[in-house]
């Protein structure tokens, strides 16, 4: 199948979707007023990549800001990654956050406390 | 309020920031408050446009930030209609009236079982705002004649 590759905006994150490699990243920002549209292609991808999973799935969150319109749809995406884990693939998310940026982690664990899913909170000096 | 001027507006403000302030946390926290207040204005404006009976200055909007003393202060008016009054006010009371803990739950909660708008609202961004600024959220409704009224928030972020 395909990759999933977009190019970031002033408003959406750069997204890497790699089904040979079983990685999907979501890096910088993700504040547009109305997130379905953006965040559809994505779930789909899941859904084709659910098809035929690599054994195991790494999730790369490296946000630097997301509004709540784009809280709801990452929840969504960690929902079908849920579901995913329960099938032939073992499924990871790592949550990564600037340090001093307290509000990103505690997203981050918002997160983890919903999703059953294992979380690694990585904390690095710039995303 | 278009998606454009929002766009350019957190453009300015970023830019502003990027020159003027040197603590990350605080940039990161008025960004994060600014998006939120401003898309509530756009998302707000967006819901009357699709009704016909809205005059045109009744989408007017106000924005303002000011910063004293290291601390900033975001404030937002909008026009609404005063059916709409008690939902909002009686929300804005409930999370004022909320711990740190009790917000951070709610937020869960409502993150959870909530569901999404066709215009991608989640209803989680007063939430999201009392949250990150760790005040209270400051209101006004100001009566303007039989159906509408004037609301003022204003957001506190220090250090």
């Amino acid at each position: 199948m395909e990759n999933l590759k977009l190019e970031g905006s002033a408003k959406t994150p750069t997204v890497n979707f790699d089904s040979s490699k079983g990685t999907l990243e979501l890096k910088g920002r993700s504040i547009p007023e109305n997130s379905i549209e953006f965040y559809k292609p994505l779930n789909d991808w899941i859904d084709a990549y659910a098809g035929s999973p690599q054994s195991s799935t790494v999730v790369d969150i490296k946000l630097e800001y997301f509004n709540t319109s784009s809280s709801k749809c990452i929840l969504d995406l960690f929902k079908q990654l849920e579901k995913l884990n329960e099938k032939n693939t073992q499924v990871k998310v790592n949550w990564y956050f600037e340090e001093d940026d307290e509000d990103m982690a505690e997203a981050g664990e918002d997160y983890q406390a919903i999703i059953d899913l294992p979380f690694e909170m990585i904390e690095v000096e710039e995303i | 309020m278009t998606s454009e001027l929002l766009t350019t507006i957190l453009q300015i403000m970023e830019w502003k920031m990027d020159r003027f302030e040197d603590r990350p946390k605080i940039k990161k926290k008025v960004f994060n408050v600014l998006v939120e207040c401003l898309q509530n204005l756009y998302h707000h404006i967006d819901e009357n446009m699709d009704d016909l009976n809205t005059e045109q200055n009744e989408m007017n909007s106000l924005f303002m930030i000011a910063k004293s003393e290291g601390d900033y202060t975001i404030t937002t008016g909008n026009y609404m209609k005063l059916t709409e009054v008690g939902s909002l006010k009686e929300k804005l009371d409930l999370i004022n009236g909320m711990s740190k803990d009790e917000l951070k739950e709610f937020y869960k909660q409502v993150l959870n079982e909530g569901t999404m708008s066709e215009k991608g609202t989640a209803g989680l961004g007063m939430i999201d705002i009392a949250r990150k600024s760790g005040q209270e959220l400051e209101y006004e409704f100001t009566p303007i004649n039989d159906n509408l009224t004037f609301f003022n928030l204003s957001v506190r972020i220090e250090e």
